[in-house]
């Protein structure tokens, strides 16, 4: 026992300097992320600044009634879940097709190419919304004064004409992410065995067949796990691309508004506290869901994969 | 043995990676091409890849009289810096700590990262906690923490990087020789761990220079503590308030007067790229390497 007991002890001051090194950590992510959770509450609450988060009254879920007797959640849902949906779809598609590529060019270009698409990657949303204001303001943007008036047609009012949002945003975020989401799988393509492909090179098979024989079945688990994971993050939007790249116009709002960039208004714009918090827990809460749902598929198909 | 195909692949590869390389590109040089052509020739002809009449009165402008873009940019920096060491320090502590297989609960600790990937609480809990409690609001502060660890993957990424490629004597080895754990750690531990330091780094220093957002929520009085982010959002968002007011068009020109004119907007968009192109080319290999290493689940 007591043997036991001084080594214990020699342990704890053997790994007081550990625990010391951890703790600015533990205490960044306690600040960060655990002290406002109890912040939550607010959304079955009606909010008053002078008696605190708190100290206001408790009005059950009155919130969230409100918040879904509105058009806004319809409108915030369906533009979160269709755009990520779309998102998906387009980006894996755009992204196995760059790798496939890149993983064939002999050339040592293709290096260059890597790194220039990839680039985009980089820039800051601000930096963006700025790019695509010089294609689309309508007083001097490129496409009203450089394409369609020689063409003879009449100038959009791009930031106020909604039809258009839907495909603008879908090639920024294509434009924006297309280098970074290449990289997983052409990483994978580069790991495949040569020796399929020689096989199949012997027996015959040009270049298309090798790709749809061998490349994309290889590439499946890969497509699927990434498209999981992406699945888990569909109740999130990238606020800057629907806050930012809109340049936050009213008349837009229909196509662009999110849970992100409503939970922001609501909070920072328009005073609304309780609703941007029931909007807030609303996302918390099914995002939660839906990361364990998604995990626990990734993990019956490669538990390497999983997060848990 | 190139078969036909193959050299076809080849060619149609080149085409389309050209075209894309160019796509992601042309954005770019629009807005380089902007911010040196004639501030009048640019109202006249429009944003266009060959300005008719070339000025650097944009980048002049800046250097003389852009004090405010100066100091944004000075800000950024020292935001950049401090905030990548800051939470390059964090970071690979925590994760050295949770790596040592003997530590008790360890466990514990892990999930205590982990739980943070899981459930968030969002943007409004988050600003009532640093606002009401901390009260970072309009100070350097508020651009500095909420930014600190983005994601607690980076840590559990680097906590399994340390732990496969450390040897477990070395975790071990700060009792035997006299050293001391942090001594372990700053001198054996972090220089193995270099290409993962490396790349956590670098993506803590991109998302500093780039982040905008927490200045836009919390720098409501301070505007000189914007960084060059926040500078470039407040002039696009007074354009937009004023195209959008019409009532105030007639109080414009007292606005507009406040309102760098168009090319010098892009000259400072454009130095606001700046660093992030110059050092691009030495980087980009690592940031490849990284997103291969842990992009997954990031």
């Amino acid at each position: 026992m007591g043997r036991m007991r001084r080594k214990n002890k020699t342990n704890y001051k053997k790994f007081f300097p550990l625990y010391l090194m951890a703790l600015p950590g533990i205490v960044y992510l306690f600040i960060n992320n655990y002290m406002p959770l109890p912040g939550l509450v607010l959304a079955f609450k009606n909010y008053n600044a002078r008696k605190g988060i708190y100290g206001s009254d408790w009005i059950g879920l009155k919130n969230f009634k409100f918040l879904f007797a509105t058009n806004d959640a319809f409108i915030i849902t369906r533009n979160t879940l269709c755009y990520n949906l779309v998102f998906i779809i387009v980006n894996t598609a755009a992204a196995i097709a760059v790798a496939i590529i890149l993983s064939e060019l002999t050339h040592k270009i293709k290096k260059f190419y890597q790194s220039v698409i990839l680039l985009p990657y980089m820039l800051s949303m601000v930096i963006v919304s700025y790019l695509v204001f010089g294609f689309l303001s309508m007083e001097n943007g490129f496409v009203n004064h450089s394409i369609l008036e020689p063409l003879g047609l009449a100038p959009v009012a791009w930031y106020t004409e909604k039809k258009y949002w839907p495909f603008i945003l879908v090639l920024v975020n294509l434009w924006k992410t297309i280098g970074y989401n290449c990289i997983i799988y052409l990483a994978a393509i580069i790991s495949f065995d040569r020796g399929y492909y020689e096989a199949a090179a012997i027996d015959g098979a040009g270049k298309w067949k090798q790709i749809t024989q061998i490349t994309l079945p290889l590439l499946r688990p890969t497509i699927i796990m990434m498209t999981l994971l992406a699945i888990g993050k569909i109740f999130y939007s990238d606020f800057g691309l629907f806050y930012q790249v809109p340049q936050n116009s009213g008349a837009l709002f229909p196509v662009t508004n999110t849970i992100d960039t409503y939970v922001y208004r609501g909070l920072l714009e328009l005073g609304d506290i309780t609703l941007s918090a029931a909007a807030g827990l609303y996302q918390s809460v099914v995002g939660f869901v839906l990361v364990l749902a998604t995990n626990l598929m990734v993990r019956k198909i490669d538990p390497e994969s999983a997060l848990f | 043995m190139r078969t036909k195909q193959d050299k076809i692949f080849q060619i149609i590869g080149h085409i389309v990676m050209a075209v894309l390389s160019l796509g992601a590109i042309v954005p770019i040089v629009l807005l380089v091409m902007s911010s040196v052509t004639d501030n009048d020739a640019l109202i006249r002809d429009g944003y266009s890849f060959f300005p008719r009449e070339f000025s650097f009165y944009a980048y002049e402008y800046i250097f003389k009289t852009g004090n405010t873009v100066i100091s944004a940019y000075g800000v950024s920096i020292v935001l950049t810096i401090t905030g990548t060491l800051l939470s390059l320090a964090v970071t690979t502590m925590l994760a050295y700590a949770i790596a040592n297989r003997g530590l008790p609960g360890k466990g514990m600790l892990t999930f205590y990262v982990f739980f943070t990937m899981l459930f968030n609480g969002g943007l409004v809990p988050t600003y009532m906690n640093y606002t009401n409690v901390f009260g970072i609001k309009n100070t350097f502060l508020s651009l500095l923490i909420p930014g600190l660890v983005t994601n607690g993957f980076y840590i559990l990424l680097m906590k399994s990087y340390f732990a496969a490629s450390i040897p477990e004597e070395i975790l071990d080895a700060a009792s035997i020789d006299g050293a001391s754990q942090f001594q372990t750690f700053y001198r054996v531990a972090l220089p193995l761990a270099k290409p993962i330091v490396a790349t956590i780094g670098l993506f803590a220093g991109i998302a500093y220079w780039n982040d905008w957002q927490n200045g836009y929520i919390y720098l409501t009085k301070r505007t000189d503590l914007y960084s060059i982010q926040n500078l470039l959002n407040r002039m696009i968002q007074n354009i937009q308030y004023l195209s959008q007011n019409s009532a105030n068009i007639r109080n414009a020109d007292v606005g507009l007067a406040a309102i760098p004119s168009v090319s010098v907007r892009m000259a400072i968009a454009v130095v606001g790229i700046l660093p992030i192109v110059a050092i691009y080319p030495f980087l980009q290999g690592n940031f490849i390497k990284g997103i291969t290493l842990g992009g997954v689940k990031g």
